[in-house]
Parts: structure tokens; C-alpha cells; sequence
């Protein structure tokens, strides 16, 4: 029997193949279900033989070839089943998986067309986040309830209804037309930097899910890279989390603060990271379109390229915040203007921009912003204007979900009081 | 598999009438072109464009009898206009041929699957 150390080490080999093995599986047997119970039989039956006949060269193949026999079990099981209409399609599923089953070494890589069928904009936002971290990045349920801190129960239901819609409304398996790619690419896109966000903002609060969640997120932003090598905007978004990732050991402070990005120790930041971000970028640039992530992506190389945080180029990076909101005019890419065009023309051109925001339908939205009051607050800092500093540090902390940002914000708002003596 | 197609469009009503009129016959050329492209295609299986709420009637269960009353299942701004029914193998045909409707520009289409076809 394996010690619990060498069961986790083997699980996790065999997890590491899931999204491989699993993308194969429903590719060959067309239901997300029976793909899953296969995988889990397979999963255990290596934790049984691994330790026996040690781990095999090739645990994807053999993961493989165990997941297929127990499928076509399964779909045998349930061919003598009375439910007439499940013993009919079970032995549809037989039929048309010996027809496409290939006695292959390895596994094709099916994973494009799993992950595009996780991300389908039929499905909800929340359902594909889910669904794509348990197929794809072989996360537990648990795991990913963690991340997102729900109940495991809450999530295993919207993992199930997930793939009811999917049964019942034969949302297909497969890699879109070329018609609907554009769409259908950026919604998975959408999904990935979802997902790194989330694990990227201090709003989840364990540290080993905030942490893997970025992993996860990279992992397979680098698959999908690989999987559509000509596309700008995927590896924009590769190198656009890779370069907020290289800065993760030092965005916090002894006392969990935040510390903002140009008050950072650089010598904290990752240099690999920074080294594989910045030539997905340059690969990227090389692609035929230069879409919000290409620019968003920019913006960071800037930031990182600087040798000092009073080397930031300001400039240039209020000019890429001008093209993003040509491109993406969102809330939180306004108020990131008006910072930096603050920090390169001076307060007053930040708060005019801020201004602009304030009338219209955005206004409604930015009023419950938290990172508009901070950015609010920081110029009217920056201008000197003290006291109106203080009211919108106060409604930042008060709006505030996050406890490093927050704190961030009230040492902030004291650092006002003591100056004001 | 069958899909419904339910379209749900704004209201014309506060359009003066000769430009509703001819709001109207414009979407019903382009409908008809849509039709005509479904049919090709073999996917088209039935449409039934609906008069308008006005015309509607509703029952309702109201303890133990069921109540007859004027107006449409709820109101709401944008009203059922019509439906139609295809034969596609899996969604993205479905959607596909919906986004191609005229009516997807000016209102919401609704994709329903048909009841217990699983496959």
C-alpha cells in the first residue's frame, strides 16, 4: 500500500494528464459525464497499480487506455439498463466510439475542442470558470470551491447543471467554425483571465488558492498558445498574467499590506516570469491583430522594464491607457487613465479625466467602485487637496472588500491626518 | 433535434403609423428571405408569426378554478412576437441560423431545445 505521501505524489502525476486524458475522452465518447467517472476509474485503479509496478513511462497513454475500458463498461452496464431511452443512447455512444477509437500510443490532443466547449457563451460565466478548472486544470471540486470560496455543494450543482444545459441543448464538442471563432475564442479568453484574476485580486483570501489559480490560469493560457500558435491576443493574455504573476512575492508587505507596484522591491520580482512574458509579447506583436490584451500587456512590460519605480514611463503608458479605452472603454480602464495620465502630466490632468467619468451612466457605476475613490483620493492627495483627500479615502475603505487593500488605503488616510498636524 | 425560436421584439406602438407600416413590411421582405434560406437548407420545420398583445388572453389558476383574463403571460417591454421551429443537429446550428434572423437586431431571440431529445 502506497504511504499518504507517495499516494498524493502519484495522484498527482495522474492529475497533471487529466485535462489531456479527459479532452480525449469526451472527444471519443461525446458525454462530459461518462468522460469524467471513466477518468476518476482510471485515476484509482493507477493509485492501486502505480505502487505496485511503479509509474509508467507514458502516464498519459496508460491512464488512457485504462479510462477508454472502463468507459465502454460503463456504456455496456448501461445498455442493459430498462430505461429504454438511456440503454439506446448508451449504445449509440458504444457504436460511434468504436468507430472513432484509434489504437493510439499517445493521446491526440484533444483539449481545443474541450475548452472551447467548457467556455461556451451558452453557458454561465461562473459555470465555465468551473467547469474549465475541474476538465481542464483537473482541480477538485473542493478545490475549486475553495478558490471561489462557496459551499462544495453550491459548486457541484452548478458543475451539474452545467452539464445538463449542455446535454440538452447539445451545445457540441467541438472546435468552432471559422465563422464563429473570433467570438467563441474571446469568450474563452474572457474565462482565463477570469480565473487569474480571481486569484490575482485579495478578495479570495487563502493564499494557496489565490496561488493556484494563477497557475492554473497560465497553464493553460501556454496550452491554448500552443494549441493556436497564430493568434496575438492569446499570447497578449499569456504574457499579460505572466508579468502581474512575476510580481506576486512582492505585492505584499510584512503586515499583508499592499504595496503599490512602484514602490515595489524589484529584486523580489520573478525574472523567469518576466523573461517568458515579455517574448510572448514580442511573438505577439508579430501576429496580425493588436487587440485590449496586446495593449493591456504593454502597459505591464512598461511598468516591469522600468529599472526603478521613478523610471516608469509614464508617459508612455497613458498614451496605451488612451488606446485600451479606444478599445475597451470599461470603468476600471478609465480610472486607470487618469492615474497614470496623473502621474505624467501632474494631478490636476488625473482628476480632470476623473471628472469627465463623474456625469452620465458611468457615474451610477463608479460610486460603488472601490478603486475609483482610491484613485480619486490619491490625486486630490497629490494636488493637495487635503481634505477632500480624506473624504474619498474614507469612502474607498469604506467600500472596500479586500483587507491589504484596505489597509493600504487607511495608512494612506493617516499619513494625510499627520501631515494636516 | 428541434429548437423553438422565440422572438421577442419592442414595441412599435409609439411610432406613428405609416412608419410602423412600413417598418413592418420592410422585416417581413427580409423574414421571408430568411424562411426561404431555412427551407433551402432543409432545417426549416414550422413559424407562426403571433398578433399582438392586445390580442392576447391568459388563464390562470386561481384556487381551485382556472380564471379567464385579458393580456399576455407578463407584461414586459419587449413582447412575443412570433416563433419558429428548426431541425439542427446541435446549438451552434441553431444559433447560427438565429443569428441570421432580421429580428435578432432589433429584439432578443430565445433558442429553446426541445424536450427529452438527448443524444
Amino acid at each position: 500500500m502506497a504511504s499518504d505521501a507517495s499516494r498524493d505524489a502519484l495522484d498527482a502525476i495522474a492529475r497533471a494528464e487529466s485535462g489531456l486524458v479527459l479532452a480525449w475522452l469526451v472527444a471519443s465518447f461525446g458525454d462530459l459525464d461518462l468522460a469524467e467517472d471513466a477518468w476518476q476509474d482510471a485515476v484509482e485503479s493507477a493509485l492501486v497499480h502505480w505502487p505496485q509496478d511503479g509509474v509508467p513511462r507514458r502516464p498519459a497513454a496508460w491512464l488512457t487506455v485504462a479510462a477508454r475500458r472502463r468507459a465502454v463498461d460503463r456504456l455496456r452496464h448501461r445498455a442493459m439498463q430498462s430505461d429504454k431511452a438511456a440503454a439506446l443512447r448508451a449504445g449509440e455512444l458504444l457504436r460511434r466510439a468504436e468507430q472513432s477509437l484509434l489504437e493510439c500510443e499517445e493521446p491526440v490532443d484533444e483539449r481545443l475542442r474541450l475548452i472551447f466547449t467548457c467556455c461556451h457563451p451558452a453557458l454561465p460565466l461562473e459555470a465555465r470558470v468551473a467547469l474549465t478548472l475541474r476538465t481542464l486544470g483537473g482541480l477538485s471540486t473542493e478545490a475549486v470551491a475553495r478558490a471561489f470560496l462557496v459551499p462544495v455543494t453550491t459548486l457541484a450543482k452548478r458543475l451539474e447543471r452545467a452539464k445538463e444545459k449542455i446535454r440538452a441543448a447539445r451545445i457540441p464538442y467541438r472546435v468552432p467554425s471559422p465563422a464563429e471563432w473570433g467570438e467563441r475564442l474571446a469568450a474563452v479568453l474572457a474565462v482565463l483571465y477570469l480565473i487569474f484574476n480571481e486569484g490575482y485580486s485579495a478578495t479570495a483570501e487563502d493564499p494557496a488558492s489565490r496561488r493556484s489559480l494563477c497557475d492554473e490560469a497560465i497553464r493553460l493560457a501556454r496550452a491554448l498558445a500552443a494549441l493556436v500558435p497564430g493568434d496575438g491576443e492569446v499570447r497578449s493574455l499569456l504574457a499579460l498574467m505572466l508579468l502581474h504573476d512575476a510580481r506576486r512575492d512582492a505585492r505584499y508587505g510584512p503586515d499583508g499590506e499592499l504595496v503599490p507596484l512602484d514602490q515595489q522591491d524589484r529584486a523580489r520580482w520573478r525574472r523567469d516570469a518576466i523573461a517568458e512574458g515579455l517574448a510572448a509579447l514580442r511573438a505577439a506583436a508579430a501576429c496580425a491583430d493588436r487587440g485590449a490584451y496586446q495593449v493591456q500587456a504593454a502597459i505591464a512590460a512598461a511598468h516591469v522594464l522600468a529599472p526603478t519605480g521613478s523610471d516608469t514611463p509614464w508617459r508612455r503608458i497613458a498614451t496605451l491607457y488612451a488606446e485600451l479605452e479606444s478599445l475597451a472603454p470599461t470603468p476600471v480602464v478609465r480610472v486607470n487613465r487618469a492615474v497614470a495620465e496623473g502621474r505624467a502630466r501632474g494631478p490636476d490632468a488625473g482628476l480632470a479625466l476623473l471628472a469627465d467619468l463623474d456625469g452620465g451612466d458611468a457615474a451610477r457605476g463608479l460610486a460603488a467602485y472601490p478603486p475609483y475613490h482610491a484613485a480619486h483620493a490619491d490625486l486630490l492627495r497629490r494636488a493637495g487637496r487635503t481634505r477632500e483627500a480624506e473624504r474619498a479615502y474614507r469612502t474607498a475603505i469604506e467600500l472596500c472588500r479586500a483587507e491589504p487593500e484596505r489597509r493600504f488605503l487607511a495608512s494612506q488616510l493617516a499619513g494625510l491626518a499627520s501631515r494636516a498636524g | 433535434m428541434q429548437y423553438a425560436l422565440l422572438f421577442y421584439n419592442p414595441p412599435l406602438s409609439r411610432l406613428p403609423a405609416a412608419e410602423r407600416e412600413a417598418r413592418v413590411s420592410e422585416m417581413l421582405v427580409e423574414m421571408r428571405k430568411w424562411q426561404a434560406d431555412l427551407e433551402q437548407a432543409g432545417v426549416f420545420r414550422s413559424t407562426l408569426r403571433l398578433a399582438g398583445v392586445d390580442a392576447a388572453t391568459s388563464l390562470r389558476r386561481q384556487g381551485n378554478e382556472v380564471l379567464v383574463s385579458d393580456g399576455p403571460f407578463a407584461e414586459t417591454k419587449e413582447i412575443l412576437g412570433g416563433l419558429c421551429v428548426l431541425e439542427c443537429a446541435d446549438l451552434d446550428e441553431a444559433l447560427g441560423w438565429a443569428k441570421r434572423c432580421p429580428l435578432a437586431r432589433i429584439g432578443t431571440v430565445e433558442v429553446r431545445p426541445e424536450w427529452g431529445a438527448f443524444g
